[in-house]
C-alpha cells in the first residue's frame, strides 16, 4: 500500500493518466515522470554495480522469508484443511507442514477432541404434559473439510438441531416414559435423529453420545410430584406398620393359646390328682370305718359338729318350756356378725360382748321364763 | 541504488495490476461478475479468476449452508389451540444469478423473505393438524411438506435451496401452560391419593388377616383346653365314683360332715340350735336320753 500512496492509489498508472487532475496531483505526476526517466538514464551511471549485486540478494532474502513463513505445525489432535487459491486442496494430518503463504489458506480444526454442549429446557410430551430436561451432547469433528467448508457456524447448527431432535423425541414419548423408564431410550433416539440432521447439513460433526442428565417435571408441579413420592412411601409405611402389628399380635396369640392349653393341662392334672388323693383318702378312711362303723361314725360326727360349733355364733333356744313369742333381732345379729368379720380382729370380742348383752337384756325383759345359754 | 528502486517499483506495479485483475473465489463462496453493472458471468466456481480492472465488479456470496433462525411466532392448530413455535431453516444459494437478481446479494433480505415464507408454511401446516400430530409423530412429515413447498417457491424466485426446516420448540402460551400445570398437579394428586388408599387397603388386609389368625389361634386353643378339662373332669369323676361306690351312704355322711365344717367356718354365721339335737343329747342329761 505504501507504494501506492504517493500516487493516490491506482490512478497514476490507470485510466486517469491522461486526464486533467487537480494541480498538486499533476505536479506529483511530473515529479514521478522525472524520476522514471532518471532511473532509465541512471542505469549506465556510477550506482549500477551496487544495484545489480543487491537486487538478487533482496529477492532471495524475501523468498527465503516467504518460504519460512509457510511453515506451521499441526497438532496430533488437529487436522489442517488447505485451500489453494480458494479451491480445496488437501487435508493434512499432524506434524510439521509447509504451505506457500498467500497462495494457500490453512484452517486447522481440532478433530479428535471431544466437545461438549449442554442444554436445558421445558418441552411438551406426547400426552401434552410439560417436562424439564437437561442434557449434554458429546461430539467431535469427523470430517474437518465439511466442518470448515460446508456450513456456516456448524456449532450453532448443532444446537438448533439438538433442540429440534430432542423435542421431537420427547414429543413422541409419554411423560412417565420421559421421567422414569425411557430416559436412556430418549438419549439414544435423540442422538440418532441429531446425527441424521447433521449429516443432512453435511456439517462433518459426529455425535458421540447424548446424556440426559435430568428429566423432571417443572417447578410448578414439583410439589405434586414430590407428594406422589411421599404417598408411595406412605404406602410402604402403612404396609410396614400393619406388618409389624401382624408380627406383634400373632406370636402373642400363639403364646396365649399355648397358655390356655397349658392351663387346661394343668387343670386336668390337678383335678385328676385331687380326685385320686381324695379317693384314696376316702378309701383309707373307709377301711378303718368298716372295722368299727359305730365308733368311727360317732367320732366323725362329733368332731365335725364340734368344729362347726366352734367356728360359728350360735344361740341355743330351748323352746320346749313355753310357746311365748321369742323375739330375736336376727338381721341385726347377722349384720353385726358380718361387720365384725369385716372389721379388724381387735374389736371382735368387745363387739360380740356388746351384742350378747343386748340380746340378753332383751330376752330378760321380754321373755322371763326362757332360759338362755350363751357360749362363745 | 537506482536499479534497486526501479525493480522494487516494477514489482509494486505488477502487484497492483495483479490485485486489480485477479481475484480468488474461496471454496465457501460463489460469485457473480458484473461489467458496468450488467451481469456477465454467474456462478463463478472457487479458484483464481481474472477480471477487467475498473470495468468489472465481482460480488461474492456465502455458498455454505446458512441458517434462518425465525422469531418465535404464534400458530393455531386445527382444534384452535395456540402454540408458540420457534423454528429455523437451513438454506443455501443454489442459483447465484437468481439470488443476486432477487435480493441484490444482500443476505439479510434473503433471510427476511425466507423467514416470512417459512412462517407462512408453518402456519398453513399447523392449521391442518392437531396439537398431538404437530408435537409427536407427524413432525417429520410436516417438515418435509414445508421443505418441499418452500423449495417450489423459493428456488425459482430467490435462487435459494431450502435444505431443511425444523421446529426447535413448540410451547404452549403462558396461560395454557398454567392450566397444563394444574392438570398435571391434579393427576399427581389423584395418583398420590390412590397410592395412600392402596396403602391403607393393604395395611387393613394385613391387620385383618392377622386378627383372623389370632382369633382362630385362640379359639383352637380354647377348644383344646376345654377338651383337656373335660377329659380331666371325666377322669376325676371316674376315680371318685370308683372310690365312693364302696359305700355310698358313708361317703354321703363324710362328705356332709365336711360340708358342714366348710359352711360354718365363720364367726358371723349365726346358728339357732335346739338343744334336743343329737349333738346336745348329753347336755340335757347324762344318759343321753
Amino acid at each position: 500500500m505504501a507504494w501506492n500512496e504517493p500516487g493516490g492509489g491506482k490512478d497514476p498508472w490507470g485510466g486517469k493518466r491522461g486526464n486533467d487532475g487537480p494541480p498538486d496531483l499533476d505536479e506529483a505526476l511530473n515529479q514521478l515522470k522525472k524520476k522514471f526517466s532518471s532511473f532509465g538514464g541512471g542505469s549506465n551511471g556510477s550506482g549500477a554495480p551496487d544495484g545489480k549485486n543487491l537486487l538478487p540478494i533482496v529477492v532471495v532474502v524475501l523468498l527465503v522469508l516467504w518460504g519460512l513463513m509457510g511453515f506451521y505445525q499441526v497438532d496430533e489432535k488437529e487436522q489442517a484443511v488447505v485451500l489453494r487459491l480458494g479451491k480445496y486442496h488437501d487435508t493434512l494430518g499432524s506434524g510439521l507442514q509447509w504451505n506457500p503463504k498467500l497462495i494457500d489458506k490453512v484452517y486447522t480444526v481440532r478433530v479428535t477432541e471431544e466437545r461438549q454442549y449442554s442444554a436445558r429446557g421445558l418441552m411438551l410430551t406426547q400426552d401434552e404434559n410439560i417436562v424439564e430436561i437437561s442434557l449434554t451432547v458429546q461430539y467431535n469433528i469427523e470430517d474437518a473439510k465439511a466442518f470448515v467448508l460446508n456450513i456456516r457456524d456448524p456449532e450453532t447448527s448443532l444446537k438448533h438441531a439438538t433442540d429440534s431432535a430432542l423435542r421431537h423425541v420427547v414429543g413422541s414419548t409419554g411423560l412417565d416414559g420421559v421421567i422414569s423408564t425411557g430416559r436412556e431410550q430418549i438419549a439414544i433416539s435423540t442422538a440418532e435423529k441429531l446425527q441424521i440432521l447433521l449429516n443432512n447439513y453435511r456439517s462433518g460433526i459426529n455425535v458421540v453420545k447424548i446424556n440426559i442428565e435430568e428429566a423432571r417435571p417443572p417447578n410448578e408441579v414439583k410439589s405434586a410430584y414430590d407428594d406422589v413420592i411421599k404417598a408411595r412411601e406412605d404406602l410402604e409405611r402403612l404396609v410396614n406398620e400393619a406388618q409389624s402389628y401382624s408380627n406383634g399380635i400373632i406370636p402373642e396369640a400363639r403364646g396365649a393359646a399355648q397358655r390356655m392349653r397349658e392351663e387346661a393341662g394343668a387343670y386336668k392334672s390337678q383335678v385328676v390328682s385331687k380326685a385320686e388323693g381324695e379317693a384314696q383318702r376316702f378309701t383309707n378312711l373307709y377301711i378303718e370305718y368298716a372295722k368299727a362303723p359305730k365308733v368311727t361314725r360317732d367320732r366323725l360326727y362329733i368332731d365335725a359338729v364340734e368344729k362347726v360349733m366352734m367356728n360359728s355364733t350360735k344361740i341355743l333356744v330351748d323352746t320346749e318350756s313355753g310357746n311365748n313369742m321369742l323375739y330375736l333381732p336376727l338381721d341385726k345379729l347377722i349384720q353385726e356378725g358380718s361387720q365384725s368379720k369385716l372389721r379388724s380382729d381387735e374389736g371382735n370380742g368387745q363387739m360380740i360382748d356388746r351384742i350378747t348383752n343386748q340380746v340378753l337384756e332383751k330376752l330378760q325383759r321380754n321373755v322371763e321364763p326362757t332360759s338362755m345359754e350363751r357360749r362363745r | 541504488m537506482n536499479n534497486l528502486l526501479k525493480s522494487v517499483i516494477v514489482v509494486a506495479v505488477l502487484l497492483m495490476v495483479a490485485s486489480s485483475t485477479l481475484y480468488v473465489v474461496s471454496e465457501t463462496e460463489r460469485g457473480v461478475k458484473l461489467r458496468f453493472g450488467r451481469l456477465i458471468e454467474a456462478d463463478i466456481q472457487p479458484g483464481l479468476h481474472i477480471k477487467m480492472p475498473f470495468a468489472d465488479d465481482v460480488r461474492l456470496f456465502d455458498a455454505r449452508v446458512l441458517t434462518v433462525d425465525a422469531q418465535p411466532a404464534s400458530f393455531f392448530t386445527v382444534e384452535k389451540k395456540r402454540l408458540i413455535v420457534d423454528s429455523y431453516a437451513k438454506w443455501r444459494i443454489s442459483n447465484v444469478e437468481t439470488y443476486y437478481k432477487a435480493t441484490g446479494g444482500v443476505e439479510t433480505v434473503a433471510r427476511n423473505r425466507l423467514a416470512n415464507r417459512v412462517n407462512n408454511g408453518l402456519r398453513n401446516q399447523f392449521g391442518t393438524r392437531t396439537l398431538h400430530e404437530v408435537v409427536s409423530g407427524e413432525r417429520d412429515a410436516l417438515m418435509e411438506d414445508i421443505t418441499s413447498d418452500l423449495n417450489e417457491s423459493v428456488l425459482g424466485s430467490l435462487g435459494i435451496e431450502v435444505v431443511d426446516v425444523r421446529v426447535k420448540r413448540i410451547d404452549l402460551p403462558q396461560e395454557v401452560s398454567s392450566q397444563v400445570f394444574r392438570r398435571m398437579t391434579a393427576e399427581r394428586e389423584k395418583e398420590a391419593t390412590e397410592l395412600r388408599s392402596t396403602g391403607k387397603e393393604k395395611a387393613e388386609r394385613i391387620r385383618a388377616s392377622a386378627d383372623r389368625e389370632r382369633t382362630i389361634e385362640l379359639a383352637n386353643a380354647y377348644r383344646d383346653a376345654e377338651q383337656l378339662r373335660g377329659t380331666g373332669d371325666a377322669e376325676a369323676a371316674g376315680i371318685y365314683a370308683d372310690a365312693y361306690q364302696q359305700d355310698p351312704e358313708f361317703y354321703s355322711f363324710v362328705r356332709s360332715l365336711n360340708a358342714y365344717k366348710n359352711s360354718f367356718s365363720n364367726k358371723g354365721d349365726v346358728m339357732l340350735v335346739a338343744p334336743d339335737s343329737d349333738f346336745f343329747k348329753y347336755l340335757q342329761n347324762q344318759d343321753g336320753k
